[in-house]
């Protein structure tokens, strides 16, 4: 069937109240207002305020009300606006969430599940456009999410709430209006394992969430040069599936990794570093990176777009590291 | 009259099992002074003594049932909510037979049996907590309290203007308990509030409230039960503020620069154990005999409990990576009994 990014979430968390009578959707402007991003548009009519339950402008209040309703044994959906905005939920996702359990010696665990957008590319400015999950992925206790497809917009729901951990999952902002075909028995999907969504020879593109369609294009404009790139998804930022990095990258002898968080302290500074730590002899090219430039993300098109990740720019490091070497 | 001195005889039974509950807490953080000072527990130390009323009166009003959030200062809690002194202070000397595995300390104390949700370091963190618990127990329709201790510092905090707001909003079963011991760390409430009226900020959110006597467990355990009363049959949630006082430092570290000597042994005449004591005894409801019995009963538990302490053991630090993530299941179920390692353990290399 066609659906969209949007309809696939709104989908996800349909089903997901339908199917466990323990879980809720809760944060700001998920019910009357229909979503800010319009996810959980009618959902409120379909399912009651019990359900789908506004909350005030308050996240560290909301998401640690969420931290407790698990620990009380439901299994609640905390939408947070923005990750910007989860700075302010940050003491409760890193001094509960994801520490309870091991504080409490194995005792407590926290089944919360917490959804958020991230990303820039919309001229949203800095206060709304950063892209911080690959902070969260630093913390050990969270799994962390980044459903960059229809079909895991529509499954890692599912799959994440029946994790007995808290899990964040971290929407793009630029996806909601992506449009493809999604299968009509479309359901929960694995949240360990990165996927290969395009399988290549001569170099490895590695990426996630907002960046992957810029990475498949640029993939698609290299076959074009003679260079066959595998594109993997990595899906899951933690834990970091590092086996399915590795086998690529062992075959292809060159990796470039793209984030679009800052380069420093990145997702990808961890990605570079474990392929130079077990696969360094494998290597042909030192490993490239593409991230956003090291400034807070600027309002005009113009200075957003030089700050993000390109085509052109996934285009050039490829280029690079399959000259380079070998 | 307060209810220390109208107690009557038909009461005192209750009267000594609180004047016990006070001294359990007192005896068992005396020895943690003891040990610390003997390097044999580490870490930061927060001891409640001298607001042992607080806890015992409060505690005394809930059901197996109800939930509670604490704090760091939180050995009282744990110990009068039912964690044996036992596993209290094996968790305090790092050993596997603690109410942790040795992975919490003095600060983070939990006990799932109980229902002590801890142990809580972060000031006005555990507030947001105590709203979900009950907020679990609206929607799941079940007439359960979750009462919350925090201290005075923790007003200045957002989360505790957020818990307040979402629990009156939500009308959730919260007992809120602030612990007025007017000194958040070494600051002083006047330095640190515009309005130190506590009750007052609470009224701000709609939420009924009142200012008790923090030494007078009986006054304490009164207000408690009635707020308890109103919170259970849904009247929404409800705020004590206990005015007590800490008679010790604010942890091992700290050297007290911030309050005259003498402030603390005007305090210190307010004892809420020797003035329980003084009461019962004045009424002729407890004899000497029993007193001391008592005393010997309180030693004999703490002794014990050290003993065990002393007798625990090391977890394998091969397990160092357990209950990052939860473990799974042998053979159904959830929560413990799991043997195998942390799912993340492979990437941990």
């Amino acid at each position: 069937m066609k659906t969209t990014y949007r309809e696939a979430v709104r989908a996800a968390l349909r089903d997901a109240i339908q199917r466990d009578s323990r879980v809720f959707l809760m944060g700001e402007d998920v019910g009357r207002y229909g979503g800010s991003f319009a996810v959980s548009l009618g959902l409120l009519e379909e399912f009651g305020p019990d359900r789908i339950r506004d909350t005030p402008l308050s996240e560290s209040g909301f998401v640690g009300a969420g931290i407790g309703a698990a620990l009380g044994g439901l299994r609640p959906i905390v939408e947070v606006m923005t990750v910007n905005f989860s700075l302010l939920a940050l003491d409760q996702i890193v001094n509960n969430a994801a520490t309870l359990l091991h504080m409490s010696g194995g005792q407590f665990n926290v089944p919360l599940v917490i959804r958020m957008t991230t990303g820039a590319g919309r001229q949203l400015g800095a206060q709304h456009s950063h892209s911080l999950e690959g902070w969260y992925a630093h913390i050990p206790g969270l799994r962390i999410l980044t459903p960059a497809t229809l079909a895991d917009a529509r499954g890692m729901l599912w799959t994440a709430l029946e994790d007995p951990d808290p899990v964040l999952i971290f929407e793009h902002g630029s996806l909601y209006n992506v449009a493809g075909e999604l299968a009509d028995d479309a359901g929960p999907v694995g949240i360990d394992e990165a996927a290969v969504l395009r399988p290549g020879e001569d170099i490895t593109l590695i990426t996630y969430g907002g960046t992957l369609p810029a990475v498949l294009d640029a993939a698609e404009q290299l076959a074009g040069e003679g260079i066959d790139a595998e594109v993997i998804d990595l899906r899951v930022l933690r834990p970091l599936d590092d086996r399915t990095i590795l086998r690529s990258v062992g075959r292809t002898h060159r990796a470039v990794v793209v984030d679009e968080g800052w380069r420093s302290g990145s997702i990808s500074a961890e990605i570079a570093a474990r392929i130079s730590e077990h696969a360094f002899f494998d290597l042909d090219a030192p490993v490239e990176r593409v991230c956003s430039a090291e400034v807070p993300v600027p309002y005009a098109k113009h200075m957003e777009l030089a700050a993000l990740p390109s085509v052109e720019r996934v285009v050039a490091a490829s280029r690079r590291a399959a000259g380079s070497g070998g | 009259m307060s209810p220390l001195q109208s107690q009557s005889v038909s009461e005192a039974g209750n009267a000594r099992h609180l004047l016990q509950q006070m001294l359990r807490v007192r005896r068992l953080e005396e020895k943690c002074v003891e040990l610390y000072s003997a390097a044999k527990i580490r870490g930061f130390l927060h001891v409640y003594i001298g607001e042992e009323a607080v806890a015992a009166g409060v505690i005394e009003t809930l059901t197996a049932e109800d939930a509670v959030v604490a704090t760091y200062r939180e050995h009282g809690h744990a110990l009068l909510r039912g964690v044996s002194a036992s596993a209290i202070l094996a968790e305090m000397y790092g050993h596997a037979e603690g109410c942790c595995r040795g992975r919490g300390g003095s600060m983070h104390l939990f006990d799932a049996a109980t229902r002590f949700y801890g142990g809580n370091a972060i000031v006005a963190g555990g507030l947001p907590l105590a709203v979900g618990l009950a907020l679990a127990d609206r929607l799941a329709g079940r007439r359960r309290v979750t009462a919350c201790f925090f201290g005075e510092g923790a007003v200045a905090e957002g989360e505790f203007h957020e818990s307040l707001n979402l629990a009156a909003l939500w009308q959730l079963p919260v007992l809120f308990c602030c612990e007025n011991n007017l000194y958040a760390m070494g600051t002083a409430l006047v330095r640190s509030e515009s309005q130190t009226d506590l009750a007052l900020k609470a009224a701000g959110y709609e939420i009924p409230a009142w200012s008790v006597d923090g030494m007078d467990v009986l006054a304490v355990e009164e207000a408690s039960r009635r707020a308890v009363d109103a919170v259970r049959s849904g009247g929404g949630p409800h705020f004590l503020e206990l005015r007590t006082y800490r008679f010790r430092a604010h942890s091992m570290f700290d050297p007290e620069l911030y309050r005259e000597k003498a402030e603390v042994a005007r305090w210190m005449e307010r004892d809420p154990i020797r003035l329980l004591q003084a009461t019962l005894e004045a009424a002729g409801q407890l004899p000497e005999e029993e007193w001391a019995a008592l005393q010997a009963e309180v030693d004999a538990e703490i002794t014990a409990a050290v003993g065990f302490a002393e007798a625990g053991t090391l977890e394998p630090v091969e397990d160092l990576t357990r209950f990052v993530t939860s473990e799974p299941a042998i053979s159904g179920g959830s929560g413990q009994g799991r043997d195998s390692k942390s799912r993340e353990s492979r990437v941990a290399g």
